[in-house]
C-alpha cells in the first residue's frame, strides 16, 4: 500500500510565503496570550493543592461545595474529572496542606457528614508550596529552550549552520502552536505538559532531519538544479516518511487521548497538537528557512561582488566530504 | 556470512532470555523455590503514582538551627562573664545570628581576652566605642555556619529516618536533595496525615518554670516581664488551638531541661484517674539533673513544654529521683502512641516544613495501571496493524521487531530497578509508536530502491545503508530531550524520561540489527528474489 504515489511534485516552497505570514500571525497571537493572560498554571507551577475525589454516587458540583464547607469557600474550584459517570472531582485550593493544616482530615469529617463515610474517597492528594512551584515553573521553562536550541546545535554539527536554524525555527513554532492549543483548550500547565513540550523538541526535530538528510543528498547527486528545486524535491521524496513516522505515533496518542484517563488526556493533547505541528512545520518552515537563509547568504555576497542574477542561484554546494 | 548470522541470531537469542529471566518475577506468581536461589527476583518497581502512597519534600529551616545555636552560644557568653565576675555587660542576640556586647570601658580589655580565649567560635564583625560603652558585634565563622547547616540537615534526616522505621513503613526512600531539602517516598502508606504529623514535629521538648508570681491577664495585656514568656496549653484535640480552650501561662524563659537526655519512651494506658500518658525515661545525666531542677523548686509549678506548646504544668510535690517523668494531657492512646516515637527518635534541631506532597491512594494507583495497559493494548495494536497492511512482509518482520523491543524495554526496566510511573507507562506507549519509525524509513529507502530498478538483494542493502544515518540523528535528538527531561523531571517525570531513553536503545537495537538478521539470513540461504514491501 502506498499513501504518497512516487513521483508526486508539489511545490511547497511556493506557499512558503503564505506559511510564513500566517505561522507568524498565530505564534504572535499565542505570544500575546501567553504575557497578557497567561496559562493557566496547575498546582506543581502556581502552588497550592490539588484532591481527587471519587464519589459512590452521583454527586453536584455544588453539594460538594456545600460539604467542604470552610474548604470549599473563596478560590476553591470544584470540577469534573475523568470519563462520563465516574463521578470523580478534582478540587482545587489556593493554599498547601501544610497551610490548611491536616487537610486529609478536615475533608474526610466534612465529606463524610453529608455523604457518609464510605460514600466517598480521597484518591490523591498534590500540594506543592509557592518556592517549590515557582523553582519548577523556571526550571520548565529553561529546559524546554535548552532542549530546543541543542537541537539546533545537533543539527548544525550533523549538517549546516542554516539547517540548524530552520530546525530551531520551526521548534519554537511547535512549542508555540502546543501552548496556544493548550490555553484554548483550558489545559492546565504543569509538570507533564513541560514533559510532552520537550518530547515534541526532541520527536518533531526527526522530520527535519529526514529532509535535511535527503536534501544533503540530492545536493551532492544532482548538481544542475536550483535550491529550492532541491528542497521540494526532498520534501515531496520523503512525504511519506514524514506522514507514516508521525501517523504511527498519532495512533498511539490518540489511544492514550481516549483512554489513558485524566492525568494522561492533557499530556497526549499536546503531543498530538506538537506531532502534527511538526509535520507542517517541518514542510513549511524549516526549509523555507534554510531558502531564505541562503537568498540572503547570497544577497549579501551578491552586493559585495557587484551582483549576481537571483535565478542564477545554483545549488553550488560542494559536498563536505 | 552464514556465521555472521547465526552468531547474531544467537546474540538476540540469548538477549531474549536474559530478558525473560529478568522478566519472570513480575510476570509469573510462584516462582520455583530453586529460582531465587540464584536468578533475579525483583520485580518492575512501582512509583508511588501506581502502587499508592506518599511523596514528601521538607525544607529544613537552618536558619533557625542557626539562631538557637546563636542563643546557647549567647547563654554561655552570659555564665562565663559572670564567673569571671564582669559586670555591666549586657549580651543580646540582633539581627538573627548576631551577638551584641555593650561594655563598660574597664572592662574592654578583659572582655578583648576572653573572647579570644574563649569564644574563638565568633569573630568581631564591628566594635563601636561611643560615651564610655563599647560595642561588640559577633557572629559565627562561615564555616562554622556551614557545617550547622551540614548538622541540622544531617540530624534532622536521622531523626526523621528514625520516626518512621518505628512507624512502620516498608521501603521507604528517605534522602537529602539539594542544600537544606529532604526527600521522603513512603510506598503503600494508608494514613498520609498521621505520617506527616510524625515526621514533621519538631519534637523540641523543654522543662520550664511557672512563674505564678506574675499576674497572668497583666501579662497579656502588657506583655510578660523581661526574663518570662507567655506558652499556652490547649485543651482537647488540635495544634494551634482548633477547636479547643487556649489555656496561658507565664513561665520563665529558661529551659531547665530539654529532651536530649531521654533514652526511652512509652505509653501508659489510661486509669480512672487519667487518661493514657506518655512515661519518659531519662539517662544518668538527665536523672541527676531532673533530681536537682525538682529539688530546687518544690512547690512550684513545672510546665512541660514541647514544641512551644504546654501539655501540663504539674506541681513538683518532692524531689524526683530515678530518671522518669511523664507527660500528661488530653489526648488518645493513638496520640499517646505518635508522641512516644518522636520522643524516642529525638527532637528535630530545626523544624521542618512541608512544600511538596504528593499522595496517592491504592485504588488509584490500580485504575491507572488498568487504563495505562488498556491504551497501551489499543496503541499497539493499531500500529502493528496498520505496518502489516501497508507493508505486508516487512511491516510482519517491523511488527516482531516491536515485540521484542518491548520485551527488551521491560527487562531493561527491571534489571536496573528503574522504577516505572504512570507517564513512565505513556512513555512505553508512545514509544511503541516511535520504535517503528526506523523500519518505515529503511522501508521506504527499500521502496525507492527497488522503484529504481534495483534488485532486491541490493535494494535492502542500500535501504538499511542509506536508511542509517537518518535513524540514528532522530534518535539522538529524541534521546537528548529526554536526557534533559530526566535532569530537569521529579518523580513520574523522570520515569517517563527514563523509559524514553532507554526505549530509544532498544528500538535502534530491534529495528534496525535485529530486522537485518532476517534479510541476511534469507540472503545467505537462497537467492532474494523477492521481498514483501
Amino acid at each position: 500500500m502506498e499513501l504518497i504515489k512516487p513521483g508526486l511534485n508539489i511545490a511547497f516552497t511556493k506557499y512558503r510565503h503564505i506559511a510564513v505570514v500566517l505561522s507568524t500571525i498565530v505564534n504572535l497571537l499565542v505570544l500575546v496570550l501567553l504575557f497578557t493572560q497567561g496559562p493557566r498554571l496547575g498546582v506543581d507551577f502556581a502552588g497550592g493543592t490539588v484532591v481527587q475525589l471519587k464519589f459512590q454516587q452521583k454527586v453536584s458540583v455544588p453539594e460538594i461545595r456545600a460539604a467542604l464547607g470552610q474548604l470549599g469557600t473563596g478560590d476553591t474550584v470544584i470540577q469534573d474529572f475523568g470519563q462520563e459517570g465516574s463521578n470523580e472531582f478534582l478540587v482545587r485550593l489556593e493554599k498547601t496542606s501544610v497551610e490548611i493544616g491536616a487537610l486529609g482530615e478536615q475533608l474526610r469529617a466534612g465529606l463524610s457528614k453529608r455523604f457518609g463515610p464510605n460514600g466517598f474517597e480521597i484518591r490523591r492528594i498534590e500540594s506543592v508550596g509557592p518556592k517549590v512551584g515557582k523553582e519548577l515553573r523556571e526550571r520548565g521553562a529553561w529546559s524546554v529552550m535548552a532542549a530546543t536550541v541543542m537541537m539546533g546545535i545537533y543539527i548544525w554539527f550533523r549538517f549546516e549552520l542554516r539547517f540548524g536554524i530552520g530546525a530551531v525555527i520551526a521548534l519554537i513554532h511547535d512549542v508555540l502552536v502546543t501552548i496556544g492549543a493548550l490555553m484554548l483548550g483550558h489545559y492546565e500547565f504543569d509538570l507533564t505538559i513541560i514533559a510532552a513540550l520537550l518530547t515534541i523538541v526532541g520527536f518533531s526535530v526527526n522530520d527535519t532531519v529526514i529532509v535535511c538528510d535527503r536534501i544533503r543528498e540530492n545536493m551532492r547527486k544532482i548538481r544542475r538544479e536550483t535550491l529550492e528545486g532541491i528542497i521540494n524535491m526532498s520534501i515531496n521524496e520523503t512525504l511519506s516518511r514524514t506522514i507514516i513516522t508521525t501517523g504511527t505515533a498519532i495512533m498511539v496518542l490518540l489511544a492514550l487521548f481516549a483512554l489513558g484517563g485524566g492525568v494522561i488526556r492533557p499530556f497526549a493533547f499536546a503531543l498530538l497538537v506538537g506531532f502534527f505541528s511538526g509535520v507542517y512545520s517541518t514542510i513549511f518552515i524549516a526549509s523555507p528557512v534554510i531558502l531564505l537563509w541562503e537568498k540572503g547568504a547570497v544577497k549579501r555576497k551578491s552586493i559585495a561582488e557587484g551582483g549576481v542574477q537571483k535565478s542564477e542561484v545554483r545549488a553550488k554546494h560542494t559536498p563536505t566530504k | 556470512m552464514r556465521r555472521s548470522v547465526a552468531i547474531r541470531l544467537g546474540l538476540f537469542i540469548v538477549a531474549t532470555l536474559v530478558s525473560l529471566v529478568y522478566l519472570a518475577p513480575t510476570f509469573v506468581h510462584d516462582l520455583p523455590p530453586w529460582w531465587s536461589s540464584f536468578l533475579p527476583t525483583d520485580r518492575i518497581h512501582l512509583g508511588l503514582d501506581l502502587q499508592g502512597g506518599s511523596h514528601l519534600l521538607l525544607e529544613v529551616k537552618v536558619e533557625k538551627a542557626i539562631e538557637n545555636n546563636v542563643e546557647r552560644i549567647k547563654a554561655d557568653l552570659t555564665n562565663v562573664l559572670r564567673d569571671r565576675g564582669i559586670s555591666g555587660v549586657s549580651v543580646e542576640r540582633v539581627q538573627g545570628t548576631q551577638i551584641q556586647l555593650k561594655v563598660p570601658a574597664a572592662s574592654v580589655e578583659r572582655v578583648r581576652g576572653l573572647l579570644k580565649s574563649d569564644f574563638a567560635n565568633l569573630t568581631v564583625v564591628n566594635t563601636q566605642a561611643s560615651g564610655g560603652t563599647t560595642e561588640f558585634f559577633l557572629t559565627l565563622s562561615k564555616e562554622e555556619i556551614r557545617s550547622l547547616r551540614d548538622y541540622a540537615v544531617d540530624q534532622s534526616l536521622e531523626t526523621i529516618r528514625n520516626r518512621i522505621d518505628q512507624f512502620g513503613v516498608s521501603e521507604p526512600v528517605i534522602q537529602r536533595e539539594g542544600q537544606q531539602e529532604i526527600l521522603i517516598q513512603l510506598p503503600g502508606i494508608q494514613d498520609p496525615e498521621r505520617a506527616k504529623e510524625i515526621i514533621g514535629k519538631t519534637a523540641l521538648l523543654e522543662f520550664k518554670l511557672v512563674d505564678d508570681t506574675v499576674n497572668v491577664e497583666e501579662a497579656l495585656r502588657n506583655g510578660p516581664p523581661p526574663g518570662r514568656q507567655i506558652l499556652y496549653g490547649y485543651a482537647g484535640k488540635g495544634e494551634g488551638g482548633v477547636g479547643g480552650d487556649k489555656t496561658p501561662y507565664v513561665v520563665e524563659s529558661r529551659t531547665l531541661m530539654t529532651g536530649e537526655y531521654i533514652t526511652d519512651a512509652r505509653v501508659r494506658p489510661s486509669s480512672q484517674l487519667q487518661g493514657p500518658y506518655v512515661e519518659l525515661i531519662l539517662n544518668s545525666t538527665g536523672a541527676r539533673l531532673f533530681e536537682q531542677i525538682t529539688a530546687a523548686n518544690v512547690k512550684r509549678r513545672l510546665a512541660i513544654v514541647l514544641d512551644n506548646r504546654v501539655y501540663s504544668a504539674p506541681v513538683i510535690q518532692e524531689r524526683i529521683g530515678g530518671g522518669r517523668a511523664s507527660i500528661t494531657g488530653s489526648f488518645d492512646i493513638k496520640e499517646a502512641r505518635d508522641l512516644a516515637i518522636v520522643l524516642r527518635a529525638g527532637a528535630l534541631p530545626a523544624p521542618v516544613e512541608i512544600i511538596e506532597e504528593r499522595s496517592v491512594g491504592p485504588s488509584l494507583g490500580s485504575d491507572s495501571i488498568r487504563q495505562g495497559i488498556i491504551s497501551f493494548v489499543v496503541g499497539i495494536s493499531l500500529v502493528i496493524v496498520f505496518m502489516i497492511i501497508y507493508y505486508r512482509g516487512a511491516g510482519v518482520l517491523a511488527d516482531v521487531a516491536l515485540v521484542f523491543h518491548i520485551l527488551f524495554l521491560l527487562a531493561i526496566l527491571a534489571a536496573f530497578k528503574a522504577v516505572l510511573t504512570l507517564p513512565g507507562i505513556a512513555g512505553i506507549v508512545l514509544i511503541a509508536g516511535m520504535a517503528v519509525d526506523a523500519n518505515v524509513l529503511i522501508n521506504e529507502r527499500i521502496r525507492e530502491e527497488l522503484r529504481a530498478g534495483r534488485a532486491p538483494r541490493s535494494a535492502v542493502e542500500a535501504g538499511y545503508q542509506h536508511a542509517l544515518p537518518a535513524i540514528i540523528d532522530t534518535n539522538v535528538t529524541t534521546f537528548l530531550s529526554g536526557l534533559i527531561l530526566f535532569q530537569f523531571g521529579t518523580g513520574p517525570i523522570k520515569g517517563f524520561a527514563v523509559t524514553l531513553c532507554i526505549g530509544i536503545l532498544t528500538t535502534v537495537i530491534t529495528a534496525v540489527y535485529m530486522t537485518r538478521i532476517y534479510y541476511d539470513y534469507r540472503m545467505a540461504t537462497r537467492k532474494l528474489t523477492r521481498i514483501s514491501i
